[in-house]
């Protein structure tokens, strides 16, 4: 028996231990040039990248819980660029070229694996949205095309062309389509922002926002106040609740989204498998579990509950797909809070209070954004609230000029 | 599963409700500007606390006002929106020139 176990069991502090690569934690300093709410995957990209290509290093990362502990360790971890608008093509297909070398500039594994996502179509508008998806993706560089029953059953013998009585009559196959280990995404970049300087403070909560004359000067937080030249939030479904204490509406919603793993068998599944019909997703992970995931809780919710509703409905279609897994035991659920905005497009860039910046919206698919949008976001920081082109189209006041960026189509039960 | 009290049909599974989002005075879209609206359409509070909501029941087709706890997801009361609006709406069009 551990004593180490026994000594938690009976420790009323939480049992968190400092992870080895990470300085041990400090006190807060008064000021810091930037401070950035949220340890998630994207606050600690935005870090890295700060101090790696900017050379801002007097940067916090103020996280309430633990790192990496919110929606970054509760993804399905899909990787991919095959959506619909020319924005966000070009965005996503950026962050799938930087996740490829993530490995090597961490020196530390991120388990990228490549397998490709077959997406499958039953019904003819479906088949004319997947030949848009396609062409839109070749375009900016995406191996991405339209294939047919023949070639899908080649890739996926063991799928059923005939789930829930809705023929499969086509797929997109997006070749770029990949996995990593979410976990060590986090820690890659906390691990590389520490080491040239940056903070993390972990069990920080921030719990007001100073903002004087329009423009953000500082945070309070439960250890304390800290002045600050700029602000970058990054919380997920915590977003509107952070605006709310600097003083504006967003245009977020936010709901529970759930997940599930199976128990561990052989390998029968290489491409990441998804059914916008059946709102549902599969894939096998390289341990040998079944990963299901599809749409949203149907109303908003803050907590993290699991329902016996949804599991029955995912599943229901799940064994549609593969009637072979109907046997299988599941070994976890989980939820998060999902960012989602009305168009399924993310919202990155300025807010109405100065140098308070936003990286939210990201909704049920921001995982594979997590290296580009820290670069981007690092780069606004850096020049001083100058929003990079790649982000323009993705600014909050889109919402206001009604040029919305429509993605629905493409994320919906895919993410 | 859980239930929802429909102010019509009586207790049911919340699987045969949609909800409909927070209530919310709708400025008038003639007059209003285009930021006014845009908060209208796409703006919402999204705390944590209780709010007053749309839902609809789906298999008889009829809205009503809920008013649900979004921390704990408790359903405090539902009723139906003659409560809230008792006044008759005119939706008429501006009147633009030449129209036939
Ligand atoms: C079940 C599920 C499946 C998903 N599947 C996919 C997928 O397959 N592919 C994909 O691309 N995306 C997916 N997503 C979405 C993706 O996980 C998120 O968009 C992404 O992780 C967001 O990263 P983040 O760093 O912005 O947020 P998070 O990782 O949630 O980090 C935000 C952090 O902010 C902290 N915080 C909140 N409030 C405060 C405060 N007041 N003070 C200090 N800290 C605070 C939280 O504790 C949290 O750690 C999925 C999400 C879920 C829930």
């Amino acid at each position: 028996m551990p004593f180490s176990l026994l000594k938690y069991g009976l420790n009323k502090d939480y049992p968190f231990e400092q992870h080895a690569d990470l300085p041990k934690p400090t006190e807060l300093k008064p000021h810091y040039d930037v401070v950035i709410i949220g340890g998630g995957g994207h606050g600690v990209a935005t870090a890295y990248y700060l101090a790696k290509y900017h050379g801002i290093t007097n940067v916090a990362i103020l996280e309430k819980s633990y790192l990496g502990g919110g929606n970054t360790a509760r993804n399905t971890a899909v990787i991919r660029s095959n959506y619909l608008t020319s924005e966000g093509v070009k965005f996503y297909s950026e962050s799938v070229k930087l996740f490829k070398e993530l490995s090597n500039e961490f020196d530390f594994n991120i388990m990228y694996s490549q397998r490709g996502q077959l997406t499958l179509a039953h019904t003819d508008a479906a088949v004319r949205g997947f030949r848009q998806r396609a062409e839109v993706n070749k375009h900016f560089g995406g191996k991405t095309e339209l294939i047919d029953p023949q070639q899908i059953r080649e890739l996926v013998p063991t799928l059923n062309m005939n789930p829930a009585d809705m023929p499969v009559l086509a797929g997109l196959w997006h070749m770029d389509g990949a996995t990593a280990r979410h976990d060590a995404v986090a820690w890659g970049y906390a691990k590389g922002a520490t080491q040239r300087g940056v903070e993390l403070h972990q069990l920080t909560e921030v719990t007001d926002v100073i903002v004087e004359q329009g423009k953000v000067t500082g945070v309070k937080t439960n250890r304390g106040n800290v002045s600050c030249g700029c602000v970058v939030q990054a919380v997920a479904g915590h977003s509107s609740l952070l605006a709310a204490k600097a003083g504006f509406k967003m245009p977020i919603t936010t709901f529970p989204l759930q997940a599930m793993v199976t128990q561990p068998v052989k390998p029968f599944l290489d491409p990441l498998v998804s059914s916008p019909s059946l709102h549902c997703y599969v894939q096998q992970t390289g341990r040998g579990e079944l990963v299901f995931g599809g749409g949203s809780d149907p109303y908003p919710l803050y907590s993290t509950r699991s329902t016996m509703d949804l599991k029955e409905s995912l599943l229901a279609n799940a064994v549609e797909l593969f009637p072979f897994m109907a046997n299988m035991r599941l070994m976890r659920q989980w939820a998060g809070l999902t960012d989602m905005t009305s168009d399924y497009s993310p919202i990155m860039g300025l807010s109405p209070v100065d140098n308070y910046y936003l990286d939210a919206g990201w909704g049920t698919w921001g995982f594979k954004s997590t290296p580009i949008c820290g670069k981007s976001m690092a780069e606004l920081v850096a020049s001083g609230g100058k929003v990079p082109e790649l982000i323009k189209p993705f600014s909050m006041d889109r919402f206001n000029s009604f040029r919305q960026v429509n993605e629905m189509g493409a994320t919906a039960a895919s993410h | 599963m859980k239930m929802m009290n429909c102010p019509l049909n009586g207790l049911r599974n919340i699987s045969e409700f949609v909800h409909g989002g927070e209530v919310k005075e709708m400025p008038d879209p003639n007059s209003c500007s285009d930021d006014a609206w845009a908060e209208y359409v796409f703006y919402t509070e999204n705390g944590i606390s209780v709010v007053t909501e749309w839902w609809l029941h789906a298999p008889s087709g009829y809205w009503f006002i809920a008013e649900r706890h979004t921390g704990s997801d408790e359903i405090l009361k539902t009723y139906d929106p003659s409560v809230l609006f008792n006044k008759r709406v005119e939706f008429s069009a501006p009147v633009t020139e030449g129209m036939a």
